[in-house]
């Protein structure tokens, strides 16, 4: 049996979510899994969530150093290098970072990766039977993965329940002398904080959030109106503003805004992971979507499957006509 | 700057409902759409516009079949330079690790400033191009949503983070970058610009042109296997909303009433 790994994401001295997350996810690997949580950082930051991180894994490898200071893959990559056997399990959460780290430290391990994986269903011997999803999230496939030589596995965050015992009394061991800290040919300079736009989608009660359904800019409009006549704000995914239709600000995802609405309408939004992602306090969430595969209506409560450029005019008229 | 891009053809999701096929063994093919992989669209739009302002050249390239040619000319029309193809039956079914293996050996015949890939495609995977960055032993940056060139050994990039930051780096060139969306608005290629291209020749180079051996790729290599396709059963999902679109509109009226979505 391989070590297993966790890589610990963290910020401002709190571990993140997928730090309890993570741990669950070694253990559907190996039940009996002595997971190893790697944090890497400094000061007293670093401390904090070492400490608050051996609660939930046995065994803690704090690394403490300046250069550590903002986690850059390209740093961490040779340093874990290093650190870690060449057959181990090492998990990473499939986020910003994490997507920067895990393929290249499988090359440099000599070991497989499996990128932003939701289940792991079962271990034949050291063959590892994970679920993943491709197209947007359209279809699902069972991958299979021989583990015995090591492996890189990124986990998407939310996909595995949260370990929240806190039954573990870890021990948190310094590796810091061991860790070696090359010079990076990429350097982190600083992190430019997204504008914030004429209207703040966090603080919505509700929201009509469009998508590509809407298919051309003019179309945005009858979004607008809707808007309007419900006493909602606009949002809306991301090829919206990667079309430059909206600001960034009314971007809902991970790589947009988080938002907590009461009422969420997704119009012609097909409701990717990281689109999800950015949708908390569960809303009554209504899709209106032409396509009954779009992954939307798995989450949402009410589905209406239509082509949002004739259904939304018409729902409009009917809000506007019972005022 | 010498610019190398690499695109995928893939099934387009914005066009296509993807269903599996009545095995399990993939996605029904019959009548897709396919084009370019939209990420990869955004990295041939980038390295263009380099090279339009420090000079150079920008070559795309493919792992694929006859049809990826399609491809390559589209992003030769958009006003890459060049176009390879990289097409063997010993490459069908390589996983993330063979295509990077692929390009890895294409790319060593050439000589590259820039490599630059999308930050994802159809599989989701995002794995590609940090395999190949890491084979190369060249520094790597991902969902890489700004480019800025210092000068002819360094670029200041920005990624996109969570939250919708982004993270400035100063990167050393040669470098492999993977491409967010929305970094650039892609150019619109119209049938004249195909047409341009048509006849431009693509040479397509297999696994020995490459020095590839053949065990080490494909499905024979791969140490990640795609065993089946599903859809998975998610709960009870949706309570979709049937009737005419009148008593559609009147029934979800009174659920946004009582869900207080209507102030």
């Amino acid at each position: 049996m391989s070590q297993v790994f966790a890589y610990i994401a963290h910020k401002d001295g709190v571990a993140d979510d997928t730090a309890l997350e993570l741990v669950v996810a070694a253990k559907k690997i190996y039940p009996d899994a002595q997971v190893t949580a790697i944090v890497t950082g400094s000061g007293s930051e670093l401390d904090a969530v070492c400490n608050d991180v051996a609660s939930t894994y046995n065994e803690v490898w704090k690394i403490d150093k300046a250069e550590l200071s903002y986690p850059n893959a390209e740093v961490i990559r040779g340093m874990l290098v290093g650190l870690l056997p060449n057959d181990a399990v090492v998990i990473l959460p499939h986020n910003t970072f994490g997507m920067d780290l895990g393929p290249g430290l499988s090359i440099k391990l000599d070991s497989a990766f499996v990128a932003d994986v939701v289940d792991i269903e079962s271990i034949d011997g050291s063959v590892l039977n994970m679920v993943r999803q491709e197209y947007s999230g359209q279809v699902s496939t069972h991958v299979f993965c021989d583990i015995a030589a090591g492996a890189v596995i990124n986990a998407r965050a939310g996909s595995f329940p949260a370990d929240e015992s806190k039954s573990a009394s870890g021990t948190v061991i310094d590796k810091t002398s061991e860790a070696v800290v090359g010079e990076p040919l990429r350097k982190y300079l600083e992190t430019v904080v997204a504008e914030v736009g004429d209207v703040d989608i966090t603080k919505s009660d509700i929201l009509v959030s469009v998508g590509r359904g809407i298919e051309d800019e003019d179309n945005l409009e009858i979004a607008q109106e809707l808007a309007e006549a419900m006493g909602a704000d606009v949002a809306c995914s991301r090829p919206i503003v990667d079309s430059k239709w909206l600001e960034k600000s009314r971007q809902v995802g991970t790589s947009g805004q988080t938002v907590k609405p009461k009422v969420y309408m997704a119009c012609g939004i097909s409701g990717s992971f990281q689109h999800l992602g950015g949708i908390k306090g569960s809303p009554f969430i209504v899709a209106i979507n032409k396509n009954p595969k779009a992954p939307i209506f798995q989450v949402a409560e009410v589905g209406i499957i239509a082509d949002i450029l004739e259904f939304i005019p018409e729902l409009t008229d009917k809000i506007n006509e019972m005022k | 700057m010498e610019i190398l891009v690499c695109v995928k053809r893939v099934p387009d999701t914005a066009e296509n409902e993807i269903e599996v096929n009545s095995d399990g063994t993939d996605i029904s093919r019959d009548d897709l759409v396919y084009s370019v992989n939209e990420w990869d669209n955004y990295a041939v739009e980038e390295a263009i516009q380099i090279r339009d302002n420090v000079g150079g050249s920008v070559t795309v390239v493919s792992v694929g079949d006859e049809e990826s040619e399609e491809v390559l000319r589209r992003e030769m029309a958009m006003g890459a330079d060049n176009g390879i193809l990289l097409s063997d039956d010993a490459f069908i079914g390589s996983d993330g690790k063979g295509i990077a293996t692929i390009l890895k050996a294409e790319i060593e015949k050439g000589k590259y400033d820039l490599i630059m890939t999308g930050a994802q495609a159809d599989d989701g995977a995002a794995q590609v191009s940090g395999m190949l960055a890491a084979m190369l032993d060249l520094p790597y940056a991902s969902l890489v949503n700004k480019v800025e060139v210092i000068d002819d050994a360094k670029l200041k990039i920005g990624r996109e983070v969570e939250g919708g930051n982004m993270e400035m780096n100063e990167i050393t060139l040669p470098c492999v970058l993977s491409i967010q969306t929305g970094i650039n608005e892609p150019r619109y290629v119209g049938i004249r610009g195909i047409r341009k291209v048509a006849s431009v020749e693509i040479p397509a180079h297999g696994a020995s042109d490459i020095g590839i051996a053949p065990e080490l790729v494909g499905e024979s290599g791969a140490c990640v296997k795609r065993k089946d396709y599903f859809v998975p059963e998610l709960g009870e999902g949706a309570e979709i909303l049937e009737g005419s679109t009148e008593e559609i509109v009147d029934k979800l009226i009174e659920l946004l009433k009582a869900k207080g979505g209507i102030k």
